[in-house]
């Protein structure tokens, strides 16, 4: 599965729930596909869209959130997986699209062929780590973890094919952060 | 030096709404950390690495919630990136209590350095701070809340080694 088709398998699952990105190709793929005000465009800080996800989950405990991440933002901040499963929040869905490369920047081979993700999550102390390397596989594991309790995991596998024409997020940061809020405080 | 007691001070953040507490431990930062985890009205959530404490503070903030954020100055390093790239753009404040190691280049080795520019490395990032006195507690509070209220950035305490009781 290309990973473009893994935002279009994705994105119209979501309802209103807040989600935050991953920087870079993710952020970019997903507002090109549908702009939301619920979603964190995180254009800087590698690594942080899971920490921000677990802070935001922390307190709206009885709202689902969801991290959009990527193979490299998650293996920059491995930590935060072990304060996610310590926190334990039962709200917190964390999606990471696997391309085995810093796609963004060129392609640049990371390291997640040889370091299963999921396992490291699941160890880590997730509730629950899925893997799924199928388009058609995407809808079920995520509607599964959307129902139950987490933190979740869900490891999406997928051929880095990223259009660079893609738009960049035209909002400001100022403006994504406005948005998000006020999206929340809904 | 006169001290503050790590009671009085964090009953007097929880005052000014803080309730959300994270970061990485310093020993100068030990009572109020201790005290933290004894209060009912406030969380503490123990941190893994400071650049982690400051999203997890980003995402209390997005969610209505006001961020502390204590660390030693080396977490400084840590940091900067996610303050440059996050905070200071997207406008998203934290209150940073900042340990002083290495204050006068009388300390371990490792934090002569950082205790020599932490607080260049945050006039550079143009990050406005305080260092905290038992005396000046209120006034810098008042400038501290203006900077997160109005101008909705990040605004640091400087704590030096004796202001507050360590508990360890
Ligand atoms: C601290 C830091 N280091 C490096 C970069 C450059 N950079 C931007 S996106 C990116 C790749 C992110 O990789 P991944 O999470 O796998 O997402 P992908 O690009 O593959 O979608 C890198 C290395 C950066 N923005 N910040
Ligand atoms: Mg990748």
């Amino acid at each position: 599965m290309k990973g473009t088709e893994a935002f279009q398998e994705l994105i119209p699952l979501l309802g209103n729930e807040p989600v935050v990105h991953a920087n870079g190709y993710i952020c970019r793929e997903s507002f090109s596909l549908k702009d939301r005000e619920a979603n964190f465009y995180m254009i800087g800080s590698m690594g942080l869209a899971s920490s921000i996800g677990l802070g935001v989950a922390l307190c709206k405990p009885e709202q689902k959130v969801i991290v959009l991440d990527g193979d490299g933002n998650v293996l920059m901040a491995m930590g935060t997986l072990a304060m996610i499963a310590a926190e334990a929040p039962k709200n917190l869905v964390h999606v990471v699209i696997d391309n085995e490369v810093y796609e963004s920047t060129g392609k640049q081979r990371s390291i997640s062929n040889a370091v299963p993700l999921e396992q490291v999550a699941k160890s880590a102390g997730y509730r629950q780590a899925l893997r799924v390397d199928k388009r058609e596989d995407i809808k079920p594991a995520f509607e599964k973890l959307m129902n139950s309790d987490g933190p979740s995991f869900l490891l999406i596998k997928v051929d880095p094919c990223f259009d660079p024409k893609t738009g960049r997020v035209t909002h400001t940061p100022e403006e994504i952060t406005a948005r998000f809020m006020n999206s929340i405080r809904h | 030096m006169l001290s503050l007691t790590s009671q009085a001070f964090i009953d007097r953040l929880i005052r000014e709404n803080f309730k959300f507490f994270t970061g990485v431990p310093c020993s100068l930062l030990s009572g109020l950390i201790s005290h933290l985890e004894e209060v009912e009205e406030a969380k503490y959530i123990p941190s893994v690495r400071e650049d982690a404490a400051v999203g997890l503070c980003a995402g209390a903030y997005l969610s209505g919630s006001l961020p502390v954020l204590l660390m030693q100055n080396s977490g400084l390093g840590y940091c900067l990136n996610a303050f440059t790239s996050l905070n200071l753009i997207y406008r998203i404040p934290v209150l940073v209590i900042m340990s002083w190691r290495g204050q006068g280049g009388k300390d371990a080795p490792e934090h002569i350095i950082m205790g020599d520019i932490d607080q260049k490395l945050l006039e550079t990032a143009g990050m406005d701070y305080a260092i905290l006195k038992p005396d000046n507690c209120d006034q810098v509070l008042a400038t501290a809340m203006r900077k997160i209220n109005e101008e909705k950035l990040p605004y640091t305490l400087v704590v030096e080694k004796g202001l507050f009781d360590e508990r360890h």
